[in-house]
C-alpha cells in the first residue's frame, strides 16, 4: 500500500515586478510608499515585465498608471501557478514575441501582437487584460465610474438625471422622481 | 416545507423556477395543485446578490458548457458562451432588465402576414391576439409594468436623455422611458427603484420584478410547493401507453433521484427544454419526446441584438439608473419598403465598467479601441431588440463529443442568419448611428451580436401537429400530460422581449391545466 504524502502549498517566489504610484494616484494615499512590487509565483521578473507592456499595448490608456495593469499580470501570474498549460502557454507566448518586443515601439509592439492574433495566447491574454483591467480600483478612479450605489441609496438623489447640455425629457414620455 | 413524496403520481412536477416554470407553479399551488418544483441553479436572495459584476455574473449564470457553430458572430466573439441566461431560482428573471412590452397583433400571425418567405419556416400563432391579450393584463397587472394599468413611467435617466433628444432629432415619436416590470414606489411587497444601475446583477431593493421573490414564496406560502434546488433533471420517463410517469434527476449531492408524476411541464428556457425532451428519446420515442413533427430543437430564434454607443464632448454617466428604462418605437411596424420584413425596438442599455469592453465591444484592442474607452463617462448607449425569422436549420441538437458532469451530451447551438435577420440589423444599426449623430456624436461604435438572452421557438405550438410541439396551451400535441412552459413554446419571436409574454402564457396555461386535472382529463 501507498502511503499519502502530506504535502504543504509553499508561496515560492519566482520573480518580481515592480513600479512607481503615479504622483496623484488614488492608492498613494492608501499605500505606505510610492513603490509597489508584486511577488510572482509561476512567472519570471522578465516574463512579467513583458507581459506588462502587452497588456498596455493590448489596452492603451497613456494617463493609466502601470500599477493597473500590474493587477493583470498579477492575476495571470496567480493562475498560472496552479495551472501548468497555462504557465506554459504564457511562457512560450511571451516566447513568441521575441527579445525586442518589451523596448520596441508602438508599432512594432501592434505588429508583434497582430501576428499572433489568433492564438490562445493571445486571446487569453486580451480577455483576460479586458476583466481584470476594468475592474481595478485604479481603472474606476481613471474612468471617472463610481461603480455599486446600493450601500449609497441609488443615483436616484445623486446624479441619475443631472444632465443638462439637453432638454428634459416631457412628463409625458418620462415619470415623477420620488421624492 | 412541504414535502411530496417521491413515489406521489398525483403531483405536477415543474423543470426550471424562471418566469414560466415559477409563475405556473405559483399558479397551480394556489389553485390546490401539488408541484414538485425542481431547479437545477441554487437560491440567492436579495441580500446574497453580488455587487461585484464579475461575481455577480459567476453567482447568476449558467456556466454549463454548450457549444455552437453557424455564421452569426458569438461563434466568434463568445465561442463558450453562446447565451446568457441564469442558472438559480428564479431563472433569469433574476438578471433580466426588466422590460415588459407586449407581442404585436400582426407579429403573432408571422406566416400570415410576412408571407412565404425562403428559407423561413415561420407559423402563426395558434391564439388570437384578442385572447391574449387578456392574459397580457394579467401578467401586467401582476407584473405592475410602468405606463398599464394607470402606473406611472420611470423618470427619465442621463442616458436616456440623450436618446429622447436623438430619437426626437431624426422624427421619431414613440419614444419613452418604456414598459418596465419595474416600481417607483413600493408596492406587492417590492421595494422601489433607487436607480443604482445593477438591474442585472440581481436587484437588490427587489423594484424589478423576480419569481424568486414574488411567485416563489407565495406557492411555498400556499403549503402546496416542494421546491428542490440543485437537482438537474436528465430524463423524463413515460410509460407503455406514452404518457410520462416522471422524471429522473441528480440532487445537489450527485445523487440520482426519480420523482413520479401525473403531468411535467418542462421551462428549462428554449435551450435545455429541447435538450432535455432530445435526451429523453426511448424506443417507443427515438427522436426524443413529444418530436413526431421533427420540430423539436428546430426554429431557434434568438432576436436580432447588438450595441449602438456613441460618446459626445459632454459627460453623461450612463451608468446612473435603471439599465434598459427607454425604448423606441416607431420601428415595431412591418414595412417592407425598408428592405425587410418585421420590426424591431430600439432600447435603451448601460454596461458597468468591469463589463463594458469585454461584453460591450468584443473583438476589441488597441488603440482604436482603449481611445472609445477613454470616453466612457461621455457615452450613451442603445440595444437592437428585432424579430428573427424563424429556420428550420437553427436549431439545439445534443453535442455527443462535449458532455456535461452528469456525462450527458450538452446542448449544441446552430444558427446562420437569414439575409431579412442581417437587412434589419443594418437598418437598425444606420438609424441609431443617425440618431446619435444628429445631436453632435463624436463618434458611434456598433457592437456585433452578443450572446443570446432571448430564447425562442425550439418548442413551438402550432395549429397542426405536423407543424410545431404544442398545442395553444402549450400541451404538446404527442403526449397529453407533458407541457412546455417557458419561451420555447412561443410559435414566432415577434420584437417584444419575451419576459411578459412567457408570464401571460403561464397565468393561460395554469388555468387549463387546472381545469383538465378537475375533469379528469390529465
Amino acid at each position: 500500500m501507498t502511503i499519502p504524502v502530506a504535502r504543504r502549498e509553499f508561496l515560492h517566489v519566482t520573480g518580481v515586478l515592480t513600479g512607481l504610484l503615479a504622483a496623484g494616484s488614488p492608492l498613494a494615499l492608501l499605500a505606505p510608499s510610492r513603490a509597489w512590487a508584486v511577488d510572482l509565483t509561476s512567472l519570471t521578473s522578465a516574463e512579467a515585465a513583458t507581459l506588462l507592456v502587452a497588456t498596455r499595448t493590448i489596452a492603451p490608456h497613456d494617463k493609466l498608471e502601470d500599477a493597473a495593469y500590474a493587477f493583470v499580470v498579477r492575476a495571470l501570474d496567480a493562475a498560472a501557478a496552479k495551472d501548468e498549460a497555462l504557465h506554459s502557454q504564457l511562457k512560450e507566448g511571451v516566447a513568441s514575441l521575441g527579445a525586442g518586443f518589451a523596448g520596441g515601439s508602438e508599432s512594432v509592439r501592434v505588429e508583434a501582437l497582430r501576428r499572433i492574433e489568433s492564438t490562445p495566447f493571445f486571446q487569453n491574454l486580451r480577455v483576460q487584460t479586458l476583466l481584470v483591467l476594468y475592474s481595478t480600483p485604479l481603472a474606476y478612479a481613471y474612468f471617472g465610474y463610481e461603480g455599486e450605489a446600493f450601500s449609497k441609496g441609488g443615483y436616484l438623489q445623486r446624479g441619475f438625471n443631472d444632465l443638462r447640455w439637453l432638454p428634459d425629457v416631457p412628463a409625458a414620455d418620462s415619470g415623477p422622481v420620488l421624492a | 416545507m412541504t414535502r411530496i413524496d417521491q413515489t406521489d403520481d398525483g403531483a405536477v412536477v415543474i423543470i426550471g423556477s424562471g418566469a414560466g416554470g415559477g409563475t405556473l407553479a405559483h399558479e397551480l399551488t394556489r389553485r390546490g395543485v401539488k408541484v414538485v418544483l425542481l431547479e437545477a441553479g441554487q437560491r440567492q436572495s436579495l441580500a446574497s446578490f453580488s455587487q461585484n459584476p464579475g461575481e455577480a455574473f459567476g453567482q447568476l449564470t449558467w456556466l454549463d458548457p454548450r457549444t455552437q457553430s453557424g455564421s452569426w458572430d458569438p461563434v466568434k466573439t463568445s465561442p463558450t458562451l453562446p447565451v446568457w441566461i441564469c442558472k438559480t431560482v428564479g431563472g433569469t428573471t433574476v438578471h433580466w432588465t426588466g422590460a415588459t412590452p407586449r407581442i404585436r397583433p400582426w407579429e403573432l400571425r408571422a406566416r400570415s402576414t410576412y408571407g412565404d418567405v425562403p428559407g423561413a419556416s415561420l407559423i402563426d400563432w395558434p391564439i388570437a391576439y384578442d385572447e391574449l391579450k387578456n392574459y397580457y393584463q394579467l401578467a401586467e397587472r401582476r407584473l405592475l409594468v410602468t405606463r398599464r394599468n394607470g402606473n406611472p413611467g420611470l423618470p427619465a435617466s442621463n442616458n436616456f436623455k440623450v436618446m429622447y433628444a436623438a430619437a426626437k432629432k431624426v422624427g421619431y415619436k414613440r419614444v419613452h422611458t418604456g414598459y418596465m416590470a419595474i416600481n417607483t414606489r413600493p408596492a406587492d411587497g417590492r421595494g422601489f427603484c433607487i436607480q443604482q444601475g445593477f438591474c442585472v446583477q440581481g436587484c437588490k431593493t427587489g423594484a424589478k420584478w423576480s419569481a424568486l421573490y414574488t411567485e416563489i414564496p407565495r406557492a411555498e406560502a400556499t403549503g402546496n410547493l416542494d421546491l428542490r434546488t440543485q437537482c438537474m433533471v436528465t430524463r423524463i420517463e413515460h410509460g407503455a401507453d406514452g404518457k410520462v410517469t416522471g422524471v429522473l434527476y441528480r440532487d445537489g449531492a450527485g445523487q440520482e433521484q426519480r420523482q413520479k408524476a401525473r403531468i411535467v411541464c418542462v421551462a428549462g428556457n428554449a435551450i435545455e427544454t429541447p435538450r432535455l425532451l432530445l435526451l429523453s428519446e426511448s424506443a417507443k420515442f427515438p427522436h426524443g419526446l413529444a418530436n413526431s413533427s421533427g420540430h423539436l430543437g428546430r426554429n431557434y430564434c434568438h432576436h436580432i441584438n447588438g450595441f449602438i454607443w456613441a460618446t459626445f464632448d459632454k459627460p453623461v454617466h450612463f451608468w446612473r439608473g435603471v439599465v434598459l428604462g427607454g425604448i423606441m418605437e416607431d420601428e415595431t411596424v412591418n414595412e417592407p419598403k425598408r428592405g425587410f420584413l418585421g420590426g424591431y425596438h430600439l432600447e435603451l442599455i448601460a454596461l458597468d465598467l468591469p463589463t463594458f469592453p469585454a461584453v460591450g465591444m468584443p473583438y476589441g484592442w488597441g488603440r482604436d479601441f482603449a481611445s472609445f474607452i477613454d470616453d466612457y463617462r461621455n457615452m450613451a448607449g442603445m440595444f437592437i431588440n428585432g424579430e428573427d425569422l424563424s429556420q428550420p436549420t437553427n436549431r439545439i441538437t445534443l453535442d455527443d463529443k462535449v458532455k456535461d458532469a452528469n456525462g450527458l451530451p450538452v446542448a449544441h447551438v446552430h444558427v446562420d442568419e437569414h439575409a431579412n435577420d442581417k437587412a434589419m440589423r443594418q437598418h437598425a444599426r444606420m438609424q441609431g448611428t443617425k440618431m446619435y449623430e444628429a445631436i453632435g456624436a463624436k463618434r458611434v461604435v456598433l457592437s456585433p451580436t452578443t450572446p443570446a438572452t432571448h430564447n425562442m421557438c425550439t418548442a413551438r405550438m402550432s395549429a397542426h401537429p405536423s407543424d410545431g410541439v404544442a398545442n395553444a396551451h402549450g400541451q404538446t400535441h404527442d403526449i397529453p400530460n407533458l407541457f412546455i412552459s417557458d419561451g420555447s413554446a412561443f410559435s414566432s419571436p415577434g420584437s417584444a422581449n419575451p419576459t411578459l409574454t412567457i408570464v401571460a402564457l403561464a397565468l393561460r396555461q395554469a388555468e387549463y391545466i387546472a381545469r383538465q386535472m378537475t375533469a379528469r382529463a390529465i
